[in-house]
């Protein structure tokens, strides 16, 4: 087992980055990350902090660039050769999103702002539609902010109750009390596909089909998983999966809604406005067909195209080798880091996804985190969104390392070295 | 580059490991909380004011080691002091831990609180630095809800 003791200084090691098998040059892979070969307080930027936001690669900056350089028009409406183009990119990159998730159909994936846009537009849609006084919304206990406070708003206005089930104290739900909480009121289930906060991988598959013997529909926050895990939202069956471009190495500012057709349908329209009608007169607007029911204004189109790009890029590399090496990844820092005296961890499910919470004796997150910031490595520390899990673990919060597909065992070592500085500094 | 070993020296350490006047004040005639909810600490500060002076104070909470020795040294510095003179105080504390203070000038006042200097090189840290000073301010001037940091 490799302890913290015996690594080596981080500097003195070779730059032999190719181990672990990847199933991907990961050498070359990290040059496609311009900010990676950055410096960070004179050390080398070791970014961990990928569950807040992943680095972008060339392939998507060169493709934000090339839009505003070359492409930029107003779309579906305009009839110029720049309009035409626009408009190809932007529903090109629906098509890419589309088969990444293996929607059946383009139609179904709404451009957004990002996984928060979307689940407020499903609360404020088909919630205000659909819950009523008396009726429930069954969330979980490991919701991140984003997940919790929609359904919050959503309850108040309609008098309806907010039902959350519980979490182990290894951070799993436990199915039963899903079960047990699943009822004639339920009228929407939400729940996350991989916990920020904790890394767990929910048993999605399983709620939906629970909730789906009750007739409820199942909305699944992704935006923890589509940078880890393969999703086929067909095969899980589920009603809404809702992620966010930049967790993607995609930009800010654009994510995605996936609705079944006949749910988006039936759903008024969120936002009114440009675009999403198909005749306006001051008796009546007709609504556009779908998607663009939902897409209201002119849309982040850059963010769109950027998107597809990424979604491009990490199928060119494949999820099943990034989750591999990701996977192989977290083991070895939960065993490194787990190996230092004072450590514990915040979750600790069997069924993990790149996240590495914990806590070193009694000191704060906080300090441990400007003094990694000292070592050039980027970690989160505070609640991370995710209040009610602190305090389901009676903390205030944690410190946390987050891995994408450009990470390596070395920085987990320069991680672990990190850490020991930081117990030095509070010996 | 700025240096750990000034922002986390000697003393903020030790009054973070074991804070002073840490306790609920019996005799307390004002109080406030104090909360930073980028972070989740949270302190509350109780007063014993006796007309224009501070008799006791003392402070309760989690927080980081920084929020923590603040509060900690805050209160022995205040303590027996006059609001106009704990407010001045915090004025130069203020201007200690965001870089606005002099290197040379006049410190002396500032006695032990001069240690967090080092703060100014880590500006998200202020943040934690004036927290119990916030939640004191609060708590003379008798603020009822709970004064944050954002």
């Amino acid at each position: 087992m490799t302890t913290a003791a015996k690594t080596l200084p981080r500097e003195s090691r070779p730059a032999d980055v190719r181990e672990g098998g990847a199933g991907f040059d990961l050498e070359k892979v990290r040059r496609d990350f311009p900010i990676l070969r950055q410096r960070v307080h004179g050390r080398t930027l070791v970014y961990l902090d990928n569950a807040a936001t992943s680095q972008k690669p060339q392939v998507v900056i060169d493709a934000i660039s090339r839009y505003y350089e070359r492409d930029n028009a107003n779309i579906h409406r305009g009839v110029h050769f720049l309009s035409e183009h626009a408009t190809e990119e932007f529903e090109g990159a629906r098509r890419t999103v589309q088969s990444f998730l293996n929607a059946a159909d383009a139609s179904e994936i709404i451009f957004v702002r990002g996984a928060t846009e979307a689940i407020n537009l499903v609360a404020q849609t088909y919630g205000r539609t659909n819950v009523h006084a008396g009726d429930e919304v069954l969330i979980t206990a490991m919701e991140h902010h984003s997940n919790i406070v929609p359904w919050q708003i959503l309850c108040e206005e309609k008098g309806a109750r907010l039902r959350v089930a519980p979490i182990s104290d290894s951070g799993e739900l436990l199915l039963e009390d899903v079960e047990n909480l699943l009822g004639p009121r339920t009228k929407i289930v939400a729940v996350t596909h991989v916990s920020n906060a904790l890394g767990t991988i929910t048993l999605v598959q399983r709620i939906i089909e629970m909730a789906h013997r009750g007739n409820i529909p199942v909305l699944v926050d992704g935006a923890q998983a589509v940078p880890h895990l393969k999703v086929d939202v067909q095969a899980l069956g589920c009603d809404f999966y809702v992620f966010s471009g930049h967790k993607l190495y995609g930009p800010t500012g654009v994510g995605v809604l996936y609705g079944k057709s006949a749910l988006l349908d039936a759903m008024p329209p969120y936002q009114g406005g440009g675009d999403m009608i198909s005749s306006v007169t001051f008796e009546k607007t007709i609504y556009n067909k779908l998607p663009y029911k939902f897409e209201a204004g002119t849309p982040h189109v850059a963010g769109a195209i950027g998107l597809g790009a990424a979604i491009d890029y990490v199928n060119g590399l494949g999820m099943d080798n990034i989750a591999a090496h990701e996977h192989e990844l977290l083991a070895y820092a939960t065993e490194t880091v787990s190996a230092i005296p004072g450590i514990r961890l915040i979750g600790t499910a069997r069924e993990k996804a790149s996240v590495l919470s914990f806590l070193l004796d009694s000191i704060h997150p906080h300090d441990i985190g400007t003094i990694l910031d000292q070592e050039g490595i980027a970690i989160r520390t505070g609640h991370h969104c995710a209040q009610p899990v602190m305090q389901r673990f009676g903390i205030a919060a944690t410190a946390r390392g987050s891995f994408a597909l450009y990470n390596t065992r070395e920085e987990v070592d320069a991680l672990v070295e990190g850490i020991q500085k930081v117990r030095e500094v509070f010996a | 580059m700025p240096d750990l070993r000034e922002l986390y020296q000697e003393v903020i350490l030790e009054h973070s490991k074991a804070p002073r006047n840490y306790r609920e004040l019996a005799t307390a005639n004002h109080m406030a909380e104090g909360y930073n909810p980028l972070c989740g600490d949270h302190f509350t500060v109780y007063l014993d004011l006796e007309g224009d002076s501070i008799r006791d104070i003392s402070f309760q909470g989690s927080g980081c080691a920084i929020s923590k020795a603040s509060a900690s040294l805050m209160t022995q510095s205040v303590k027996g002091k006059t609001r106009a003179e704990a407010a001045r105080l915090f004025d130069q504390f203020h201007k200690l831990v965001t870089g606005q203070s002099p290197a040379n000038g006049n410190r002396a006042e500032l006695g032990k609180l001069a240690v967090f200097s080092g703060v100014s090189e880590f500006p998200v840290r202020v943040k934690c630095a004036t927290l119990a000073w916030h939640t004191l301010h609060a708590s003379l001037e008798e603020k009822q809800s709970t004064v944050s940091t954002e």
